[in-house]
């Protein structure tokens, strides 16, 4: 049932993402005669509607995997010429692939740091934010639905200083729950991840070194946590052991928590509400969070009622300089499909898009790609 | 006449030599390049290796050894617990299948029916062939669940036993240590069995028939003139079978339980191993804990290393004792 809905969804897309890139042939065969016409008087050779042909490898943050898979089955269905591999890998693979020059472009849910600018062969790159999505703080309680939960109580599950469901601090969010005498069972990723540097992230930023100090372990792809706790490997391995342990709590990703049909806890925001995860509050998120000029953000403990605190963002990152022609013009048209008709498929496979406002950004941003 | 002979027999001496010198030459050459390319790749990968690990040697210097906190968010990397999870799995795995695998051979050498002999032999090497990552999922998505239960009958049954109430100690976790050792036990099975099965085949058939003469019952026999005789080669395939238990990864990354910092007897707590953490925190190192990772795959090497040098000496000195020489 599943995949009749998805296919549905891809066929009307693929027929969308057409016409879209019949009408982007126009604007393209448009802007670049009337410059020629202008400063030359060599022959002016109206292009024909291109026909993409190009290879495009690339690897990067596993994240955003599922939706990266979604856009280039849609957008490849619609230009037969153009192949792209996604390998997945990992936010640290892609950007050092894309360093090294194997990748045309890599996806990533952090921003390069700055010692490793240098270590780009292809000079500069260009950000651009393709979704958002909600991180779960996903349990396993019977009969306890919607709890609520504080960052300073999620600091103190995760570093284990609150052991048993029914403790003081989580009874005093959810006044007229009866919460059980469970052990509390902490999980989190075996695996070094953007999934675990997003969520310490928004410990960090919210109750961390400059915030009271209850959170201690710091934010990294992969923190020092207590002994006492479980890992599993991937966002399907820590919602399997979720799923299977009862008093278990852990960060999953929205699309595998939904999957898997966790319960997921209501956080509370930098406004002091608490906002359930949902694709509306990751946008919400997105639309409150600072921009800068290079479209870098953090969606994180972000401003706004209705903002999901913890809201992860990720970019495909690309040299601004493309040097092969043929490649380039593949990517520039994959880029439009996402900030464009991709958009509209982001929601099926679980990640909420760009707010309006920052996926106009994002298109301007695609202009500063030269090409050849 | 004779002198004609002679003459013909000179000349076929000489052709001889002549294409089998060139031939000789050729596959000296080829047997010295091959050998000599492993010795280079070898090489190669050391230099490699020791040369991107010294950000993390010089930043860490001793504490790398011997602090079993490892804390990327403070550039902190000692790989203590690491090295104890990678031996503790590798003795669990040992205990386990040790009595299992020379059970399984003599078996297969001295009990079975013929028939029996050759199907058991296939079974069990086609279990070699079976890509670790099976085994993995096997036990993080069946064993580990089902096998709690069995775990806690353990813990509380030798709760305030001596020793025994730590090794089996509180708090079982479905991913631990010991369903590692039991992931990797079933992993080295094989290669101890058929190596093994090798060395007691070599028992020489007279001196089995000697002790039977003698009166000796089955059981008799096999400790009387099988074992002795093909001692050093089963601590050989024991000491290969370590090697292989201490390098494996992704089967020992998936039900270790990748709990950081834990040294300790309790065979039922989660902790992680050396292959384990390199495997798993790679994909997003920076610059110095990608180092960190090398360094430990440097201590890694240099352990196997070890592990296989020994086993070679041992299975060496024993067939050179076996052969009387």
């Amino acid at each position: 049932m599943n995949t009749n809905k998805r296919r549905f969804v891809l066929a009307s897309l693929v027929s969308l993402s057409i016409v879209a890139v019949a009408c982007s042939d126009d604007k393209t065969a448009e802007t670049t005669t009337t410059p020629a016409a202008s400063s030359t008087d060599a022959p002016v050779v109206t292009e024909a509607p291109m026909k993409l042909e190009a290879t495009l490898d690339a690897s990067g943050a596993t994240f955003p995997k599922t939706y990266y898979e979604e856009a280039i089955a849609a957008f490849t269905d619609a230009n037969s010429g153009v192949t792209i591999n996604y390998a997945g890998g990992g936010s640290g693979k892609g950007r050092q692939d894309l360093a090294d020059g194997i990748v045309a472009f890599a996806g990533t849910d952090g921003t390069i740091k700055d010692a490793d600018i240098a270590g780009y062969k292809g000079g500069e790159v260009l950000y651009f934010p393709t979704v958002v999505a909600p991180i779960t703080v996903s349990y396993n309680l019977s009969g306890v639905d919607g709890l609520q939960l504080s960052p300073t109580t999620i600091a103190k599950i995760f570093q284990r200083q609150i052991t048993k469901w029914n403790d003081a601090a989580i009874a005093a969010e959810n006044s007229g729950v009866t919460l059980p005498d469970t052990a509390i069972t902490v999980v989190h990723r075996s695996d070094s991840s953007g999934t675990t540097g997003n969520f310490t992230k928004f410990l960090e930023k919210s109750v961390g070194k400059d915030k009271g100090a209850i959170w201690t372990l710091g934010t990294d792809s992969t923190v020092q946590w207590a002994a006492d706790t479980q890992a599993g490997e991937g966002n399907a391995g820590v919602a399997q052991i979720v799923k299977s342990t009862d008093g278990a709590i852990g960060y999953v990703d929205f699309s595998d928590a939904t999957d898997g049909g966790l319960q997921m806890a209501a956080i509370e925001n930098a406004a002091g509400k608490f906002v359930a995860p949902s694709l509306e509050g990751a946008s919400a998120a997105a639309a409150g969070a600072k921009i800068a000029d290079n479209l870098t953000y953090s969606a994180i403990w972000a401003d706004g009622d209705a903002a999901y605190p913890i809201t992860a963002q990720t970019w495909i990152i690309a040299y601004k300089v493309q040097t092969d022609a043929a490649k380039g013009e593949a990517l520039k048209a994959f880029l439009k499909f996402i900030l464009t008709d991709g958009q509209t498929l982001a929601p099926t496979v679980n990640y909420a898009p760009l707010s309006a406002d920052l996926a106009a950004k994002a298109l301007a941003q695609l202009d500063m790609l030269q090409i050849g | 006449m004779s002198s004609a002979n002679s003459t013909d027999i000179a000349t076929l001496e000489r052709g001889l030599h002549a294409s089998g010198g060139s031939a000789d030459r050729a596959f000296r050459s080829t047997a010295y390049l091959a050998g000599g390319l492993v010795l280079l790749v070898l090489g190669l990968v050391t230099y490699t290796m020791v040369n991107r690990s010294t950000d993390a040697w010089s930043h860490m210097g001793l504490d790398f050894f011997t602090s079993r906190t490892w804390n990327p968010p403070e550039q902190f990397y000692g790989i203590l617990s690491y090295v104890f999870g990678t031996v503790y799995t590798a003795c669990i795995a040992l205990a386990i299948s040790v009595p299992l695998s020379l059970g399984i051979a003599l078996f297969i050498t001295q009990v079975a029916p013929r028939w029996l002999q050759r199907t058991m032999t296939y079974v069990i090497d086609l279990l070699a062939v079976v890509p670790s990552v099976v085994f993995g999922l096997w036990g993080v998505l069946v064993l580990s669940v089902h096998i709690k239960g069995f775990y806690k009958w353990m813990s509380s049954t030798f709760d305030g036993v001596p020793v025994l109430g730590s090794v089996f100690g509180p708090n079982p976790q479905g991913r631990s240590f010991f369903t590692a050792g039991i992931i990797l036990a079933v992993m080295i099975t094989p290669i101890i069995v058929s190596l093994s099965r090798e060395v007691i085949q070599t028992t020489p058939q007279n001196e089995k028939e000697a002790a039977l003469a003698l009166g000796a019952t089955r059981w008799e026999m096999i400790r009387g003139a099988v074992l002795p005789h093909s001692k050093g080669g089963l601590v050989g395939a024991v000491m290969l079978g370590l090697g292989r238990a201490m390098g494996e990864t992704i089967a020992v990354a998936l039900v270790i339980g990748s709990a950081t910092g834990r040294i300790g007897l309790n065979v039922f707590a989660g902790g992680n191993s050396m292959p384990a953490v390199i495997t798993a925190e790679w994909g997003e190192a920076d610059a110095l804990k990608k180092s960190a990772l090398i360094a430990m795959a440097v201590t890694l090497f240099v352990m196997t290393i070890l592990v296989n040098v020994i086993a070679t000496t041992v299975v060496n000195r024993s067939m050179k004792k076996t052969r009387g020489v």
